[in-house]
């Protein structure tokens, strides 16, 4: 892979984490009423780890789901291939609970438009947040802004922001990278 | 219970039959039909994404479960349907099957759910026309989308289909489920065998490589599952056996039978049962039956068929 320049290496990620988990603590302080849904695919190594690190810091379990909004997408008849469908694993309701969406990267906007109408499907929710990982700036095609965000870079669209999990892959770390070499 | 495809669409882009489906094919429509069903079971059970793709059901022979299973997987993708039955159309006038269709098609529709009495029909209208074609039984010949949900009924139950022994039971000859379970089971890696009486069972089907017999008892025996068919008596211009007292005595499904195996067996039936005739009402009610998870999985693997056919007409504005 060439061309890859790594932005946010594993132990910087870290200090990312712990602080965007205090600036929801100061908000959600005992998360009575809060939920968190990672998006799919990749958004939901980002929620496992939030979720994680919560649970060190109040020594309680929060609610995760994992939402795929790959039915409610605008792009579908547009690309060379359909999507592929991941799973949609909610156990909870989330009528008038406070909703955490989590997404590892912020580009278009589009997608979180698409996790918006999914989420509805599980009922009505009182207040729905955007936390990413990272926000790509100057990119969006929807007006839609995140609450909490790890890093905001400046991007061209030629790039490609590559977020790695240790779940994954062998260590935590954010590329980016230019979309011929991905 | 998604699986791992490597497929990531279907090749063609019409479903005319399981004979022309790759195995990799059949696993990508059942690990989406997974997420459909699972749209099926939330509180709102529509998702938008064929909302700017009109479909007509053409239906040029009696159907309910089926249409009504296609027109509501339609219309939970939020699809635009309009639905055609010759019973009350021009076709009573003399119109032809191709004129009919491309009529239907000039209102600007994507795509074709049809069933034709006559094999083949839905191969010769994918020919001539440009809308999509969905083959939702042809005569005796196919009928995929029934075969798809009936091998996806086995995958859900037992968590493979691979390595199962099915049997067919009952009207071989005139029905088009037969033949299009046989060809899916097989690409799965199940073992088939059919049974009824001899006159009821085509002559070239040992060709299929599959088993065959005319004893019920050795065939319920042997296998893991009974798909049990409709008699078809609508298809059948002579007398194919004596009378159904007699069909049923031999070749009948019922619960003293079943507890008389050394083993509990799942019972299949692709619907309308004739009641006492093939299958008993204490076997079609029973736990051993899936018929009913058959309908429910009918609607979410329509839903994934329609899916990823969709995803094939591109947009041209």
């Amino acid at each position: 892979m060439q061309d890859r320049k790594c932005i946010i290496h594993a132990q910087l990620l870290d200090v990312m984490l712990h602080r965007l988990c205090h600036q929801l603590i100061e908000n959600h302080a005992h998360f009575e009423e809060t939920v968190l849904l990672g998006l799919q695919p990749r958004g939901i190594y980002f929620a496992d780890r939030i979720q994680r690190r919560l649970k060190k810091i109040l020594d309680k379990e929060i609610d995760k789901g994992y939402l795929d909004t790959t039915f409610h997408r605008d792009d579908f008849r547009r690309r060379d291939s359909p999507l592929t469908p991941s799973k949609t694993d909610v156990s909870f309701l989330i009528e008038d609970k406070n909703v955490i969406l989590l997404d590892d990267v912020l580009y278009t906007g589009r997608s979180v438009r698409a996790a918006l109408d999914a989420m509805v499907t599980f009922g009505r929710p009182r207040k729905v947040e955007l936390m990413v990982l990272i926000d790509r700036k100057y990119t969006r095609h929807l007006p839609i802004e995140p609450d909490y965000v790890g890093r905001a870079v400046n991007t061209i669209d030629s790039q490609r922001v590559l977020v790695e999990w240790e779940e994954q892959n062998e260590e935590d770390g954010v590329w980016i990278t230019s979309k011929a070499t991905t | 219970m998604a699986t791992e495809t490597t497929t990531q669409t279907l090749r063609s882009p019409h479903l005319l039959g399981i004979k022309d489906l790759s195995a990799e094919e059949i696993q990508l429509i059942f690990s989406t039909a997974d997420q459909f069903k699972d749209v099926l079971n939330r509180p709102i059970k529509k998702v938008p994404s064929l909302r700017d793709v009109t479909i007509a059901n053409v239906f040029f022979e009696n159907s309910t479960r089926t249409r009504l299973s296609f027109e509501l997987a339609e219309k939970r993708l939020s699809a635009d349907v309009v639905n055609f039955s010759s019973s009350s159309s021009s076709v009573k006038k003399g119109e032809t099957l191709l004129d009919t269709v491309n009529n239907i098609l000039a209102m600007k529709v994507d795509m074709v759910v049809m069933r034709h009495a006559s094999p083949g029909a839905p191969h010769f209208l994918a020919r001539h026309i440009g809308a999509n074609v969905i083959n939702a039984g042809d005569g005796t010949h196919e009928h995929p989308t029934q075969a798809l949900l009936d091998t996806y009924s086995i995958y859900e139950k037992f968590g493979q289909v691979a390595g199962k022994k099915v049997v067919i039971v009952g009207d071989i000859m005139h029905s088009r489920v037969a033949l299009s379970n046989i060809f899916a089971l097989q690409k799965l890696g199940a073992e088939v065998m059919v049974c009824g009486p001899a006159t009821l069972l085509p002559k070239y089907i040992t060709e299929l490589g599959i088993q065959v017999t005319l004893d019920l008892r050795e065939a319920l025996e042997w296998c893991d599952i009974a798909n049990i068919l409709r008699i078809q008596l609508e298809r059948q211009q002579v007398k194919y056996f004596p009378s159904l007292r007699e069909y049923s005595l031999y070749y009948g499904v019922n619960k003293r039978l079943l507890d008389s195996l050394n083993k509990s067996i799942t019972v299949m039936h692709p619907g309308p049962i004739n009641r006492g005739v093939e299958l008993s009402s204490d076997v079609a009610d029973s736990d051993q039956a899936i018929i009913l998870d058959q309908v429910e999985n009918g609607v979410a693997v329509r839903m994934s068929v329609l899916y990823l056919l969709a995803s094939q007409i591109k947009k041209t504005d």
